[in-house]
Protein backbone atom coordinates (compact mmCIF):
# COMPACT_ATOMS: atom_id res chain seq x y z
CA UNK A 1 0.00 0.00 0.00
CA UNK A 2 1.47 3.31 -1.05
CA UNK A 3 0.79 6.63 0.55
CA UNK A 4 -0.59 9.22 -1.81
CA UNK A 5 1.64 12.22 -2.43
CA UNK A 6 -0.42 15.11 -1.26
CA UNK A 7 2.18 17.89 -1.10
CA UNK A 8 5.42 16.95 -2.81
CA UNK A 9 8.53 19.00 -1.89
CA UNK A 10 9.55 21.48 -4.54
CA UNK A 11 12.51 20.44 -6.65
CA UNK A 12 14.64 23.38 -5.45
CA UNK A 13 14.27 22.56 -1.75
CA UNK A 14 17.45 21.44 -0.06
CA UNK A 15 19.63 21.81 -3.09
CA UNK A 16 21.69 24.70 -1.68
CA UNK A 17 21.74 23.78 1.96
CA UNK A 18 25.26 22.42 1.92
CA UNK A 19 26.66 25.13 -0.29
CA UNK A 20 25.30 28.38 1.01
CA UNK A 21 26.83 30.26 3.91
CA UNK A 22 25.11 33.21 5.40
CA UNK A 23 27.38 35.69 7.09
CA UNK A 24 28.10 39.37 7.48
CA UNK A 25 30.40 41.43 5.32
CA UNK A 26 32.51 42.15 8.37
CA UNK A 27 33.13 38.48 9.05
CA UNK A 28 33.76 37.72 5.42
CA UNK A 29 36.37 40.45 5.11
CA UNK A 30 38.04 39.45 8.35
CA UNK A 31 38.09 35.82 7.26
CA UNK A 32 39.71 36.77 3.98
CA UNK A 33 42.25 38.97 5.66
CA UNK A 34 43.26 36.52 8.34
CA UNK A 35 43.67 33.76 5.79
CA UNK A 36 46.10 35.68 3.64
CA UNK A 37 48.54 37.48 5.89
CA UNK A 38 51.55 38.13 3.74
CA UNK A 39 54.62 38.70 5.87
CA UNK A 40 57.57 40.81 4.85
CA UNK A 41 60.97 39.19 4.56
CA UNK A 42 62.67 40.83 7.46
CA UNK A 43 65.40 38.74 9.00
CA UNK A 44 67.90 40.73 11.05
CA UNK A 45 69.70 38.05 13.06
CA UNK A 46 69.49 34.45 14.22
CA UNK A 47 65.70 34.60 14.73
CA UNK A 48 65.42 34.74 10.95
CA UNK A 49 66.67 31.15 10.80
CA UNK A 50 63.71 30.05 12.90
CA UNK A 51 61.42 32.21 10.79
CA UNK A 52 62.72 30.46 7.69
CA UNK A 53 62.17 27.11 9.38
CA UNK A 54 58.61 28.14 10.14
CA UNK A 55 58.14 28.97 6.49
CA UNK A 56 59.65 25.71 5.25
CA UNK A 57 57.86 22.43 4.72
CA UNK A 58 58.11 20.95 8.21
CA UNK A 59 56.23 23.74 10.00
CA UNK A 60 54.62 25.15 6.87
CA UNK A 61 53.50 28.69 7.51
CA UNK A 62 51.48 28.40 4.32
CA UNK A 63 48.81 26.42 6.18
CA UNK A 64 47.72 29.75 7.62
CA UNK A 65 47.92 31.51 4.29
CA UNK A 66 50.99 33.35 5.49
CA UNK A 67 53.62 31.66 3.37
CA UNK A 68 54.03 34.34 0.76
CA UNK A 69 57.04 36.23 2.07
CA UNK A 70 57.18 39.49 0.18
CA UNK A 71 60.40 41.30 -0.49
CA UNK A 72 58.73 44.70 -0.52
CA UNK A 73 56.74 46.45 2.19
CA UNK A 74 54.17 47.59 -0.38
CA UNK A 75 52.79 44.07 -0.70
CA UNK A 76 53.08 42.99 2.92
CA UNK A 77 50.53 42.96 5.73
CA UNK A 78 52.72 41.67 8.51
CA UNK A 79 56.21 42.63 9.58
CA UNK A 80 57.92 39.87 11.54
CA UNK A 81 60.85 41.69 13.14
CA UNK A 82 63.14 38.72 13.56
CA UNK A 83 66.40 39.67 15.20
CA UNK A 84 68.41 42.32 16.95
CA UNK A 85 67.43 45.87 16.01
CA UNK A 86 70.31 48.30 16.32
CA UNK A 87 69.98 52.06 16.49
CA UNK A 88 71.38 52.22 13.00
CA UNK A 89 68.69 49.84 11.78
CA UNK A 90 65.85 51.40 13.77
CA UNK A 91 65.23 54.21 11.32
CA UNK A 92 65.06 51.67 8.49
CA UNK A 93 62.60 49.51 10.43
CA UNK A 94 60.41 52.52 11.01
CA UNK A 95 60.65 53.59 7.39
CA UNK A 96 59.67 50.14 6.12
CA UNK A 97 56.77 50.06 8.56
CA UNK A 98 55.55 53.40 7.24
CA UNK A 99 55.74 52.05 3.69
CA UNK A 100 53.38 49.15 4.44
CA UNK A 101 49.72 49.60 3.45
CA UNK A 102 47.01 49.48 6.09
CA UNK A 103 45.94 47.26 7.79
CA UNK A 104 49.40 46.31 9.00
CA UNK A 105 50.61 44.22 11.87
CA UNK A 106 53.93 43.70 13.62
CA UNK A 107 55.23 40.62 15.39
CA UNK A 108 58.22 41.24 17.64
CA UNK A 109 60.01 37.91 17.42
CA UNK A 110 62.60 36.94 19.97
CA UNK A 111 64.13 38.37 23.11
CA UNK A 112 66.07 41.16 21.37
CA UNK A 113 63.01 42.72 19.77
CA UNK A 114 60.74 42.32 22.78
CA UNK A 115 63.08 44.12 25.15
CA UNK A 116 66.73 44.15 24.20
CA UNK A 117 67.33 40.58 25.33
CA UNK A 118 70.96 39.75 26.12
CA UNK A 119 71.96 43.24 24.95
CA UNK A 120 69.79 45.01 27.48
CA UNK A 121 72.53 45.89 29.94
CA UNK A 122 75.69 46.38 27.93
CA UNK A 123 74.54 46.56 24.35
CA UNK A 124 75.25 50.19 23.61
CA UNK A 125 73.98 49.85 20.04
CA UNK A 126 70.78 47.84 20.50
CA UNK A 127 67.28 49.31 20.68
CA UNK A 128 65.77 48.08 23.93
CA UNK A 129 62.71 46.61 22.31
CA UNK A 130 61.40 47.32 18.85
CA UNK A 131 58.20 48.73 20.38
CA UNK A 132 60.19 51.91 20.95
CA UNK A 133 60.24 52.35 17.18
CA UNK A 134 57.13 50.66 15.74
CA UNK A 135 53.81 49.68 17.40
CA UNK A 136 53.92 45.95 18.13
CA UNK A 137 50.84 43.72 18.06
CA UNK A 138 52.21 40.40 19.24
CA UNK A 139 55.35 39.61 21.20
CA UNK A 140 56.90 36.19 20.71
CA UNK A 141 59.48 35.50 23.44
CA UNK A 142 62.36 33.08 23.14
CA UNK A 143 65.98 33.18 22.14
CA UNK A 144 65.28 32.29 19.42
CA UNK A 145 61.63 31.17 19.58
CA UNK A 146 60.75 27.76 18.21
CA UNK A 147 58.78 27.81 14.96
CA UNK A 148 55.76 26.63 16.96
CA UNK A 149 55.96 29.83 18.98
CA UNK A 150 55.98 31.90 15.82
CA UNK A 151 52.95 29.99 14.54
CA UNK A 152 51.23 30.70 17.84
CA UNK A 153 52.05 34.37 17.43
CA UNK A 154 50.62 34.28 13.93
CA UNK A 155 47.41 32.73 15.25
CA UNK A 156 47.13 35.52 17.79
CA UNK A 157 47.44 37.99 14.92
CA UNK A 158 44.61 36.11 13.22
CA UNK A 159 42.53 36.42 16.39
CA UNK A 160 43.21 40.11 16.39
CA UNK A 161 42.10 40.43 12.78
CA UNK A 162 38.99 38.41 13.52
CA UNK A 163 37.96 40.86 16.16
CA UNK A 164 38.09 43.86 13.88
CA UNK A 165 34.92 45.84 13.23
CA UNK A 166 33.81 47.79 10.22
CA UNK A 167 32.36 50.95 11.60
CA UNK A 168 32.06 54.52 10.65
CA UNK A 169 34.60 56.61 12.45
CA UNK A 170 33.14 59.29 14.64
CA UNK A 171 34.90 62.39 15.78
CA UNK A 172 38.00 63.74 14.10
CA UNK A 173 39.12 61.88 11.03
CA UNK A 174 42.65 62.20 9.83
CA UNK A 175 46.19 61.35 10.63
CA UNK A 176 46.93 60.58 14.22
CA UNK A 177 50.05 62.17 15.61
CA UNK A 178 52.81 59.64 15.88
CA UNK A 179 53.89 59.03 19.40
CA UNK A 180 56.96 57.26 18.13
CA UNK A 181 59.87 59.01 16.46
CA UNK A 182 60.36 58.87 12.71
CA UNK A 183 64.12 58.98 12.27
CA UNK A 184 65.58 60.14 9.01
CA UNK A 185 67.66 57.50 7.28
CA UNK A 186 70.75 59.52 8.05
CA UNK A 187 69.85 59.34 11.72
CA UNK A 188 68.32 62.77 12.01
CA UNK A 189 64.66 63.52 12.53
CA UNK A 190 65.10 66.94 11.02
CA UNK A 191 67.82 67.60 8.53
CA UNK A 192 70.67 69.38 10.29
CA UNK A 193 72.00 70.82 7.07
CA UNK A 194 71.08 74.45 7.33
CA UNK A 195 74.01 76.18 5.70
CA UNK A 196 74.26 73.74 2.82
CA UNK A 197 77.31 71.92 4.10
CA UNK A 198 77.28 68.15 3.90
CA UNK A 199 77.39 66.22 7.12
CA UNK A 200 77.49 62.59 6.11
CA UNK A 201 79.58 60.71 3.64
CA UNK A 202 76.66 59.36 1.63
CA UNK A 203 75.50 62.91 0.91
CA UNK A 204 78.54 63.46 -1.26
CA UNK A 205 77.82 63.62 -4.95
CA UNK A 206 80.16 61.50 -7.03
CA UNK A 207 81.58 63.57 -9.84
CA UNK B 1 113.71 34.34 12.33
CA UNK B 2 112.59 33.52 15.85
CA UNK B 3 115.82 34.58 17.43
CA UNK B 4 117.73 37.64 18.45
CA UNK B 5 119.21 37.80 14.95
CA UNK B 6 115.99 39.08 13.46
CA UNK B 7 115.71 41.75 16.11
CA UNK B 8 119.28 42.86 15.46
CA UNK B 9 118.56 43.19 11.77
CA UNK B 10 115.58 45.37 12.56
CA UNK B 11 117.62 47.39 15.01
CA UNK B 12 120.36 47.86 12.44
CA UNK B 13 118.01 48.85 9.67
CA UNK B 14 115.89 51.19 11.77
CA UNK B 15 117.79 52.21 14.88
CA UNK B 16 115.73 53.25 17.86
CA UNK B 17 112.52 51.71 16.65
CA UNK B 18 112.31 48.77 19.03
CA UNK B 19 111.01 49.55 22.50
CA UNK B 20 110.89 46.01 23.83
CA UNK B 21 110.44 42.44 22.75
CA UNK B 22 109.76 38.90 23.79
CA UNK B 23 110.67 36.35 21.18
CA UNK B 24 110.38 33.17 23.28
CA UNK B 25 106.64 33.57 23.75
CA UNK B 26 104.15 31.45 21.87
CA UNK B 27 103.35 34.49 19.78
CA UNK B 28 106.66 36.36 19.68
CA UNK B 29 106.08 40.07 19.91
CA UNK B 30 108.07 43.23 19.39
CA UNK B 31 107.09 46.55 20.89
CA UNK B 32 107.57 49.42 18.47
CA UNK B 33 107.95 53.13 19.11
CA UNK B 34 104.71 54.74 17.90
CA UNK B 35 106.51 57.26 15.70
CA UNK B 36 108.40 54.50 13.85
CA UNK B 37 105.51 52.11 13.30
CA UNK B 38 104.97 52.80 9.60
CA UNK B 39 108.70 52.56 8.83
CA UNK B 40 108.96 49.25 10.67
CA UNK B 41 105.91 47.85 8.89
CA UNK B 42 107.24 48.87 5.51
CA UNK B 43 110.62 47.32 6.33
CA UNK B 44 108.95 44.10 7.50
CA UNK B 45 106.93 43.87 4.33
CA UNK B 46 109.48 44.91 1.74
CA UNK B 47 113.03 44.68 3.09
CA UNK B 48 113.26 41.96 5.70
CA UNK B 49 114.23 38.46 4.61
CA UNK B 50 110.87 37.17 5.86
CA UNK B 51 108.35 39.17 3.87
CA UNK B 52 105.32 39.79 6.04
CA UNK B 53 102.85 40.30 3.24
CA UNK B 54 99.62 39.90 5.18
CA UNK B 55 98.18 41.94 8.02
CA UNK B 56 95.89 39.58 9.86
CA UNK B 57 94.27 41.92 12.32
CA UNK B 58 94.61 45.07 14.35
CA UNK B 59 93.52 45.01 17.96
CA UNK B 60 93.17 47.88 20.38
CA UNK B 61 93.23 47.27 24.11
CA UNK B 62 92.18 49.94 26.57
CA UNK B 63 94.27 49.59 29.70
CA UNK B 64 92.13 51.76 31.89
CA UNK B 65 93.01 53.13 35.29
CA UNK B 66 92.57 50.22 37.69
CA UNK B 67 89.95 50.10 40.38
CA UNK B 68 91.15 51.68 43.62
CA UNK B 69 91.00 48.33 45.44
CA UNK B 70 93.09 46.67 42.77
CA UNK B 71 95.43 49.60 42.14
CA UNK B 72 98.08 48.30 44.53
CA UNK B 73 98.52 45.09 42.56
CA UNK B 74 98.14 46.65 39.14
CA UNK B 75 101.18 46.25 36.96
CA UNK B 76 100.29 48.82 34.34
CA UNK B 77 99.87 52.50 33.83
CA UNK B 78 96.74 53.60 31.93
CA UNK B 79 97.40 53.42 28.20
CA UNK B 80 95.98 52.21 24.91
CA UNK B 81 97.75 49.35 23.22
CA UNK B 82 97.58 48.43 19.56
CA UNK B 83 98.45 44.89 18.50
CA UNK B 84 99.23 44.04 14.88
CA UNK B 85 99.33 40.39 13.82
CA UNK B 86 101.44 39.88 10.72
CA UNK B 87 101.78 36.78 8.60
CA UNK B 88 104.16 35.75 5.90
CA UNK B 89 102.46 33.50 3.38
CA UNK B 90 105.76 32.46 1.79
CA UNK B 91 107.64 31.55 4.96
CA UNK B 92 104.56 30.61 6.98
CA UNK B 93 105.65 32.53 10.06
CA UNK B 94 103.83 35.15 12.05
CA UNK B 95 104.88 38.00 14.27
CA UNK B 96 103.12 40.38 16.60
CA UNK B 97 103.82 44.10 16.82
CA UNK B 98 102.70 46.12 19.79
CA UNK B 99 102.44 49.87 20.09
CA UNK B 100 101.73 51.68 23.31
CA UNK B 101 99.85 54.95 23.08
CA UNK B 102 98.51 57.29 25.75
CA UNK B 103 94.80 56.97 26.41
CA UNK B 104 94.33 60.57 25.35
CA UNK B 105 96.65 62.71 23.31
CA UNK B 106 98.56 64.91 25.74
CA UNK B 107 96.38 63.49 28.54
CA UNK B 108 93.58 65.84 27.50
CA UNK B 109 90.30 63.88 27.64
CA UNK B 110 88.60 63.90 24.27
CA UNK B 111 91.79 64.26 22.27
CA UNK B 112 92.30 60.95 20.49
CA UNK B 113 95.77 59.41 20.53
CA UNK B 114 97.47 59.42 17.16
CA UNK B 115 99.55 56.85 15.33
CA UNK B 116 100.59 56.50 11.71
CA UNK B 117 98.32 54.59 9.38
CA UNK B 118 99.67 51.43 7.73
CA UNK B 119 97.15 51.61 4.90
CA UNK B 120 100.00 52.50 2.58
CA UNK B 121 101.76 49.26 3.49
CA UNK B 122 98.81 46.87 3.49
CA UNK B 123 95.68 48.04 1.72
CA UNK B 124 93.60 45.75 3.93
CA UNK B 125 94.43 47.87 6.94
CA UNK B 126 91.92 50.44 5.74
CA UNK B 127 88.81 48.94 7.30
CA UNK B 128 90.70 47.52 10.28
CA UNK B 129 91.84 50.98 11.22
CA UNK B 130 88.38 52.41 10.67
CA UNK B 131 87.00 49.84 13.06
CA UNK B 132 89.65 50.58 15.67
CA UNK B 133 88.92 54.28 15.30
CA UNK B 134 85.19 53.69 15.57
CA UNK B 135 85.18 51.47 18.63
CA UNK B 136 88.36 52.34 20.51
CA UNK B 137 89.13 55.87 19.43
CA UNK B 138 92.60 55.87 17.92
CA UNK B 139 93.29 58.44 15.23
CA UNK B 140 95.36 57.04 12.35
CA UNK B 141 97.19 59.89 10.67
CA UNK B 142 97.54 59.48 6.93
CA UNK B 143 94.50 57.24 6.60
CA UNK B 144 92.69 58.02 3.32
CA UNK B 145 89.14 57.73 4.63
CA UNK B 146 89.01 57.59 8.41
CA UNK B 147 85.36 57.58 9.45
CA UNK B 148 83.13 55.32 11.48
CA UNK B 149 82.44 51.90 9.99
CA UNK B 150 80.04 50.17 12.41
CA UNK B 151 78.31 52.84 14.46
CA UNK B 152 76.19 55.52 12.80
CA UNK B 153 78.20 58.45 11.55
CA UNK B 154 76.81 60.82 14.16
CA UNK B 155 77.56 58.50 17.06
CA UNK B 156 79.29 60.05 20.05
CA UNK B 157 82.10 58.37 21.89
CA UNK B 158 83.99 55.17 21.31
CA UNK B 159 82.07 52.24 22.80
CA UNK B 160 84.88 49.83 23.62
CA UNK B 161 86.69 52.34 25.81
CA UNK B 162 86.37 51.44 29.45
CA UNK B 163 85.09 54.88 30.42
CA UNK B 164 82.41 54.91 27.71
CA UNK B 165 78.95 55.86 28.84
CA UNK B 166 75.93 54.56 26.99
CA UNK B 167 73.63 57.14 25.44
CA UNK B 168 70.31 57.64 27.23
CA UNK B 169 68.61 58.63 24.00
CA UNK B 170 69.42 58.38 20.33
CA UNK B 171 67.37 60.58 18.01
CA UNK B 172 64.18 60.15 19.96
CA UNK B 173 64.63 56.45 20.72
CA UNK B 174 64.90 55.83 24.44
CA UNK B 175 68.17 54.20 25.42
CA UNK B 176 67.25 52.32 28.57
Amino acid sequence: MTQPQVNPTPWIEGRFEENMVLTTVEQAINWARQSSIWPMTFGLACCAIEMMAAGASRYDLDRFGAGAFRATPRQADLMIVAGTVTYKMASRVRRLYNLMPDPKYVIAMGACTTGGGPYFKWGYHVVKGVDLVVPVDVYVPGCPPRPESLLEGLMRIQDKIQGQRIAKRTGSVGKVDDELPVPHHSGYVVSPVADGSLVFDHQKVQS
Amino acid sequence: MRGPGFLEQLETALPGSVAGSRLDALDPWIEIEPSRLVDVCRWLREKSEVRFDALECITAIDWFEPDSKKAAKATWQPHTELVYHLWSTASRVSIVLKVKLPRWKGDVPGQLPEVGSVTGVWRGANWHEREVYDLSGVWFTGHPDLRRILCPEDWEGHPLRKDYEQPLEYHGIRGR
